[in-house]
């Protein structure tokens, strides 16, 4: 799998690192550290990450194609709000 | 009658794109201009051998071990199976005239619109015979971050680091975190000058001690020496020590791919491919193009919030949101284009510490702390110019950031209003700390030609490019080159 994180949007949340620790690692308090090619086994952690993050900062692509945007901008403030 | 419409139409469905440079920005704009309807040929040039792949895991996940250096292909939103993409073969020259690109291995790509985003890439030591020492290392492509981790894995006596941007600090942060001795060498006042200021980047001078960097600022490396073998074994520095190194990365900036169009007619040169906010390239007598686009590191536009100067971003997110504008525009129709007006903003991890910053804070000459406080390195600064905060930068409070976007965007005052939150007792402005006479990277090379008003054009003069030794990268006299960030 192909994995990256939008590091301008992301804010720390960590929703990731706990849903796929193995892929995702929060250093301190704010910076997050991914691994951009995890195993495919890690497909449906990966996406439950990306799902969940509350700025959709995580776009990823699997092997069969399968691709997950990261949300534009505008609309990742609106969820916020 | 055939209308503009019918001709974007048969463009959209028939045209052929070529796009130089197969990284960040070339990638997003070959999405972008799928998703948006373009039917047509899609060419993909790239002087790496590989798929577009992210550069900033390359200098942490990358150098730490944790991932592999070809590990960081970026993921695609749109399926891209129909591309030619041409990799491993870099563009020499472009004839606009006759809407071809020469590759470097003989072939042509003809194309009705391009797009350039050929980037940058590091400045070698400028002494040749000592750059080619073994363990003098770049840090910009995968191939040089798998040959920096392998120095680093031989477990060298001394690592050095010679300039103090982003870059050379990010890989002395990952030095300090695997127990390797490492020296930093800096030429200005503190590290990370260049895009934060001085009082801000004595913060970061801090946070190196404190991890036992040996930082040595106002201080550039004289010479390389190397052994017999032609491996590296020591550097003279200019306060007059000798030190014994096996491993030194040169980290003093960047030089922008704009050689092979030299002969294109296009105002492209050592400061970058300029462009208009719709991200059409001038020519070099500054008259806009119509089906020449630049994205990306390359590019060097102008911006409302700064006064309209032209500014060259070297960030991640100015390269994937560029190439959405140019891409849009290249698919659409001259009425419906879009401006490239977004804030800038990037990040840099180094030792622990998540740094980021939006705006241009190089553009300001006051700082004053908001939030948090400089002693506990966990702050918020904001920059000031003529009483208009144009940029804050955080150190460890990053999700006050977006605060401090909307001031930025709607010219608010300076200092701004404070949040109710983590404010200190008093609020002292103080000078940001940018040098206020920047130091030219480049002589004039460009001269007029010609006696009567219709016949004067503007050429290129064959002049010496002026080589930066021993320091780290200096704002360009006519833009704001931020250093470096992601």
């Amino acid at each position: 799998m192909r994995v990256v994180v939008n590091l301008n949007r992301c804010q720390g949340y960590a929703q990731c690192c706990f849903l796929a620790p193995e892929s995702f690692k929060l250093i301190g308090d704010e910076a997050l550290l991914y691994n951009p090619a995890p195993d495919d086994s890690m497909r449906e952690k990966i996406e439950r990450a990306a799902a969940a993050c509350p700025v959709q900062a995580i776009a990823f692509e699997s092997t069969d194609g399968y691709s997950h945007n990261a949300t534009p901008q505008e609309e990742a403030h609106g969820h916020q709000a | 009658m055939v209308t503009r419409r019918d001709v974007l139409q048969h463009f959209l469905k028939n045209g052929r794109v070529a796009i130089v440079g197969a990284s960040l920005a070339g990638l997003t704009a070959a999405e972008q201009m799928r998703a948006e309807g373009f039917a047509g040929h899609l060419t993909i040039i790239g002087d790496e051998p590989y798929e577009p792949y992210d550069r900033p895991p390359l200098s942490k996940q990358v150098l730490t071990g944790w991932v592999p250096a070809n590990h960081t292909t970026l993921p695609h939103s749109y399926d891209l199976g129909d591309v030619d993409w041409r990799l491993g073969v870099a563009a020499s020259e472009l004839d606009i005239a006759n809407r071809k690109i020469q590759l470097a291995d003989g072939q042509a790509v003809d194309f009705d619109r391009v797009l350039l985003a050929t980037g940058v890439r590091a400045r070698p030591w400028p002494e040749a015979e000592e750059a080619a020492l073994d363990g003098v290392c770049l840090l910009r492509t995968c191939d040089d971050a798998q040959r920096l981790w392998e120095h680093l894995e031989a477990r060298p006596r001394r690592v050095l680091v010679i300039g103090a941007g982003f870059t050379g600090s990010e890989v002395a942060s990952v030095c300090a975190e695997k127990g390797l001795p490492v020296t930093v060498t800096e030429r200005s006042v503190s590290p990370l000058v260049s895009a934060l200021g001085s009082k801000i980047g004595a913060v970061a001078a801090q946070i190196q001690r404190q991890h036992g960097v040996d930082l040595r600022c106002n201080t550039t490396v004289t010479a390389l020496q190397g052994d017999k073998q032609g491996h590296l074994r020591c550097a003279h520095l200019s306060d007059g020590s000798v030190l014994d190194v096996d491993v030194a990365i040169i980290a003093l900036g960047s030089i922008r791919n704009t050689e092979w169009l030299r002969s294109s007619g296009l105002a492209a040169g050592q400061l970058g491919i300029t462009c208009d906010a719709g991200c059409r390239a001038f020519d070099i007598n500054g008259i806009v193009t119509d089906d020449i686009f630049v994205a990306g590191d390359v590019s060097r536009f102008p911006h409302p919030l700064y006064g309209y100067q032209l500014m060259v971003l070297e960030h991640w997110g100015n390269a994937v949101e560029q190439a959405k504008i140019a891409a849009h525009n290249m698919v659409s129709e001259s009425t419906s284009r879009r401006p490239y007006l977004v804030i800038p903003a990037f990040w840099s991890f180094q030792f622990g510490n998540n740094i980021k910053s939006v705006g241009l804070p190089p553009f300001a000459d006051e700082v004053v702390v908001m939030q948090g406080s400089l002693e506990k390195e966990r702050f918020i600064a904001a920059y000031g110019h003529k009483g208009r905060i144009v940029a804050a930068v955080s150190f460890n409070q990053g999700k006050w950031l977006p605060y401090y976007e909307r001031q930025i965007a709607a010219a608010g005052p300076f200092p701004p209003d404070p949040p109710a939150y983590d404010t200190p007792t008093a609020f002292e402005i103080t000078p940001a700390g940018f040098a206020k006479i920047p130091v030219p990277t480049t002589t004039p090379s460009i001269a007029l030609t010609g006696y009567i008003p219709s016949e004067m054009r503007a050429t290129y003069l064959d002049a010496p490019s002026t080589t930066l030794k021993n320091g780290a990268a200096t704002r360009s006299q006519a833009s704001f080159a931020s250093e470096r960030g992601q």
